[in-house]
């Protein structure tokens, strides 16, 4: 008998998710973020979701676009450009409630999540303005004879994840390819169910074919779905196969500083479905090529 | 060599930080930090493990704007945050877009938390940093809205603080030096407060305090930053910033 397999399209993925739900999304700032499915969430009736990621242009979309209520974030970047705009306008107007940590409590937070423990210690945090600012983290004192009192860091537990991967097969093995697996498989580990978009799904064996049996990050047992988007962390990395679209960044960013400019950069680019976006970006290098 | 530029000062005051460090991961964040941090690893420091600021450990010191080089090792962020940090052999020079006399940092957001005026990057590794490793800050634009009485977010942790959260805030804690455009401190003044270590040529005790918005100790007579050597203005020149960047984030005055 075969496993069945868990191929899904971008919709099937939105469909699994609830409005009111804790997503994590994997990646780091502007790199190796599931695009296509973000872009997905734009598109649906979802509302009110809490997101939680290393954030980038995920969370400012999210954010403009009314979907996230609630972010958990230790930065929000787009890496070449320093800072997120439309993540630092909703911080500046006060749309969204927002839970502010140290990037490695952050991650102990979903470790926690991962093991099912309810914390796991650590000193990040002591003495900074995240305990004061986030008053439901509690400290803990160390049972043993140096009585060290460290924080708490309680578990981020995820009702879904999305993340973005290279390659992967129709069962949810899944490959980066890249320099660096970001925190990808503990985000899927964190989460009641996770679906890994990828730029291609090919066959088992073609895995291993060409790159390190360490490039395997995720496993099937930590996936619910599979779904190709070739380009789909566009505009962000997904090192080897793309770099960052640097130009187009910089026209989203631009963009973002007036209402007026988003309104017409998210008409032009979010008003379609994903087939649509992927033409106007070609479209957009075509015309600054003419240029 | 009257011909020394601020930056070059600079450069070689920041690499005099990272010189008694040993073989720990120097993680400079920013262009003149990068510059300095490679400086001393072919001066005071050979044995500092650079990165090219992703995953890979660099053998070599490539001129500033490029990151190719032989690949020594692997040090992607979970390694960083669960293996490094926590390891403590690491020393990181993190920006500050306020600094306090007590050695709190802010990169978090300029006004209230709830509602910043200004939302900056977010507080990033600075709160885990500052207890766990060697840390010092990088100034280009000294100033009294930067260096200021109290900072607004507290982002990395200085040591009074440290001390009111206890002993597993002060086991590891070490920040080390600022460096700004204006010349070094540390936090040796008094409860552990922001201390003239050397002041840029050009500068004086009276311009960094008229240029700060915080008072400065000063212990006696306070040195001027040593010049570079020839051989380190070799390096800068021509080896590791032959574009003259740092002249971008630190203009000749």
């Amino acid at each position: 008998m075969r496993a069945a397999s868990k191929k899904l399209t971008v919709d099937d993925v939105v469909g699994r998710i609830e409005s009111g739900m804790t997503l994590g999304i994997g990646g780091w700032g502007s790199r190796r973020k599931p695009m296509a499915l973000v872009r997905a969430i734009l598109r649906s009736d979802l509302t009110d979701l809490h997101v939680v990621s290393y954030a980038g242009p995920d969370v400012g979309l999210l954010l403009a676009a009314g979907k996230a209520s609630r972010v958990t974030f230790a930065f929000a970047t787009l890496d070449s450009i320093p800072l997120e705009p439309l993540f630092s306008r909703a911080r500046q107007e006060g749309t969204a409630q927002f839970r502010e940590w140290d990037e490695g409590m952050f991650q102990t937070g979903l470790r926690a999540a991962a093991q099912r423990v309810p914390f796991l210690p650590m000193r990040a945090g002591l003495g900074s303005a995240v305990l004061e600012n986030d008053p439901d983290l509690r400290t803990v004192k160390s049972p043993y004879e140096d009585g060290e009192e460290l924080v708490a860091v309680p578990a981020i537990p995820l009702d879904v994840s999305l993340v973005h991967m290279n390659r992967a097969d129709s069962q949810g093995n899944a490959q980066y390819l890249g320099p660096d697996p970001y925190f990808d498989d503990v985000f899927c580990m964190a989460a009641r169910e996770a679906y890994v978009s990828t730029e291609q799904i090919i066959d088992t064996a073609g895995l291993t074919v060409d790159a390190p049996l360490q490039s395997l990050l995720i496993n099937r047992t930590m996936v619910a779905g599979v779904v190709e988007t070739p380009n789909g962390a566009h505009f962000t990395t997904c090192t080897p196969t793309y770099e960052r679209d640097e130009k187009f960044q910089k026209a989203y960013a631009t963009a973002a500083k007036t209402p007026e400019d988003w309104a017409e950069f998210a008409e032009r680019f979010l008003s379609g479905d994903e087939d649509a976006y992927q033409a106007a970006v070609a479209a957009f290098h075509e015309e600054a090529a003419d240029v | 060599m009257s011909d020394v530029t601020r930056s070059e000062y600079c450069a070689v005051a920041i690499a005099d930080c990272f010189a008694d460090d040993g073989e720990i991961m120097g993680s400079p964040m920013g262009l003149l930090p990068t510059l300095g941090a490679r400086l001393a690893k072919n001066t005071s420091n050979p044995e500092l493990l650079l990165t090219d600021g992703e995953a890979r450990i660099l053998k070599g010191t490539p001129p500033l704007g490029q990151t190719t080089d032989v690949t020594e090792g692997w040090m992607p962020f979970r390694l960083v945050l669960e293996s490094v940090v926590t390891y403590g052999k690491r020393h990181v020079m993190m920006g500050a877009t306020q600094i306090d006399r007590h050695g709190n940092q802010n990169i978090s957001a300029i006004g209230p938390w709830d509602k910043p005026t200004r939302q900056l990057l977010g507080v990033r590794g600075a709160p885990g940093n500052t207890v766990n490793n060697r840390t010092s800050y990088w100034v280009p634009k000294h100033s009294a809205r930067v260096v200021v009485e109290e900072v607004d977010i507290v982002s990395g942790v200085g040591r009074a603080r440290a001390e009111a959260a206890g002993s597993a805030a002060t086991r590891f804690h070490d920040v080390h030096r600022l460096v700004t455009d204006l010349g070094v401190f540390d936090f040796g003044g008094p409860e552990h407060t922001l201390r003239f270590v050397s002041i840029h040529p050009g500068e004086s005790v009276e311009s960094v305090r008229e240029a700060s918005g915080c008072d400065i100790h000063a212990d006696g007579d306070v040195p001027e930053t040593r010049e570079p050597t020839a051989g380190e203005l070799v390096l800068i020149r021509e080896l590791l910033d032959p574009s003259n960047l740092r002249e971008r984030e630190v203009p000749a005055r």
